[in-house]
């Protein structure tokens, strides 16, 4: 009797229990409050909060190697680059390019904000980290969630859980982060620029840019092609008006399943002996670093457009161009409704913000190419 | 006649507004709901409003004319 309770115990996940197990659950849970009483980012913080906790119960084997239920999610669904691509054919059939295909020059705004990306690149190596893991920090600043983990998984898969989190919780928190740089580097007469009018995009041109921009982007940079390919394709779906139950699935029960297992996968990365490191820390510190200096450069960017520019462009629209969509989009109209209450930046905000996805991309294959 | 345009395209959340309602600059007239995101429209000419063409829930277009005002 005393022998078969023993050997329940010792059969019990609760013996091997680890400090760091503890911290880890806390880490859980807080995210889960994030998600579920805060609703930062739910569809994604409450699988990974829930995909954390799971991975640090001992004895569960969910992410052991060819055994475990967590990894085959992980091992198909993002080692092998299938959830990425398929988020991006779901986002295409969502976004709408037509603030950018009427007022291209925003693509600039898009691309500037990129180089919170490679200043960040280059920091993160003062720090000591490889030039693989640097790269997939930088990419954080990018503030795009698929793609940071499509080249963290590819570059440094043992950092995925800390650059993913990262640049989820960053994107949650972009009406706190950028607001204040937002302020600081435009004057209040900027920030009262009213726009003009957008130019009216025909269906022609709306079909069109999905085929041209794939084409371009895959000859000029091939290794974008597994996310910029699905998500022109889901954008022509949207765009055609021909397939409207393909652009429904991809962009809803699709994107919906493939979360699912994003998130937990994701989660699941985040075991206390990857997890619990000092370098983790300095993550999540270059991946704000690198937002904060994309956000900067995207408004940088728009006030030296406006030194050519006869009809000026208002800087604020400038710090969407870190993607991020809609949430960067968002903010700068926010911003830009404190400062004139009748300015509706909304849908020129989007032109900087769309395009900031097409830039994290392009910067995602020019690190993958380089780094690979 | 003074008219209030949607600067933006989306859908029509709350009208704060009635036929007969006097208003004047600055009242906050419809709000307009954007990518999840609610955007007041406030009034650009004062007077006394004679119509409103949109109810609430209707998607609208950049241009559209959303109340008259007499």
């Amino acid at each position: 009797m005393f022998n078969i309770l023993k050997e329940l115990i010792y059969s019990s996940g609760a013996v091997s229990l680890t400090g760091g197990n503890l911290v880890m659950w806390l880490v859980a849970f807080v995210l889960l409050y994030l998600a579920i009483k805060k609703q930062y980012e739910p569809l994604l913080l409450l699988p990974i909060a829930f995909g954390i906790l799971v991975v640090n119960l001992p004895l569960t084997f969910l992410m052991e190697p060819e055994h475990g239920l967590i990894w085959f999610f992980y091992h198909y669904g993002i080692e092998q680059d299938i959830i990425p691509p398929l988020i991006f054919l779901g986002l295409g059939a969502m976004i709408d390019f037509g603030p950018l295909i009427a007022n291209p020059k925003t693509l600039l705004l898009g691309a500037g904000a990129q180089a919170g990306l490679y200043v960040t690149f280059f920091a993160a190596i003062l720090f000591g980290f490889d030039l693989q893991e640097a790269g997939s920090i930088a990419i954080i600043g990018g503030a795009d969630g698929p793609t940071t983990i499509y080249l963290t998984s590819k570059l440094a898969p043992h950092l995925l859980g800390a650059t993913a989190v990262s640049a989820y919780a960053y994107m949650a928190l972009v009406p706190i982060i950028q607001p204040p740089m937002m302020k600081l580097l435009t004057t209040d007469h900027e920030r009262k620029i009213v726009m003009s009018k957008l130019r009216h995009v025909s269906k022609l041109q709306r079909v069109c840019f999905p085929i041209i921009t794939a084409m371009t982007i895959m000859l000029v940079v091939p290794p974008a092609a597994p996310l910029i390919s699905m998500l022109m394709l889901g954008n022509l779906f949207k765009e055609s008006g021909v397939v409207e139950r393909l652009t429904n699935a991809a962009s809803n029960e699709l994107m919906n399943i493939v979360t699912i297992f994003l998130g937990l996968s994701i989660g699941a990365t985040m075991t206390a002996s990857t997890f619990l490191s000092p370098k983790v820390l300095f993550i999540f510190f270059l991946g704000l670093f690198a937002f904060v200096v994309s956000t900067a450069a995207g408004l940088l960017m728009a006030k030296f457009m406006n030194l050519f520019l006869k009809d000026k462009i208002n800087p604020l629209i400038g710090a969407a161009g870190v993607s991020a969509v809609p949430m960067a989009a968002r903010c700068v109209h926010k911003v830009g409704s404190e400062a004139n209450r009748r300015n509706y930046l909304l849908m020129y905000a989007m032109g900087p913000n769309v395009a900031g996805v097409i830039g994290t991309v392009v910067a995602a294959a020019i690190l993958l190419k380089n780094l690979g | 006649m003074p008219e209030l345009i949607a600067p933006i395209t989306g859908n029509v959340w709350k009208i704060l507004v009635a036929v007969g309602d006097k208003v004047e600059l600055d009242d906050e007239m419809i709000i307009l709901e954007a990518l999840k995101m609610e955007t007041p429209i406030y009034c650009d000419d004062g007077g006394t409003i004679t119509e409103i063409k949109i109810k609430e829930g209707d998607a609208v277009n950049e241009g559209d004319i959303l109340v008259v005002i007499g």
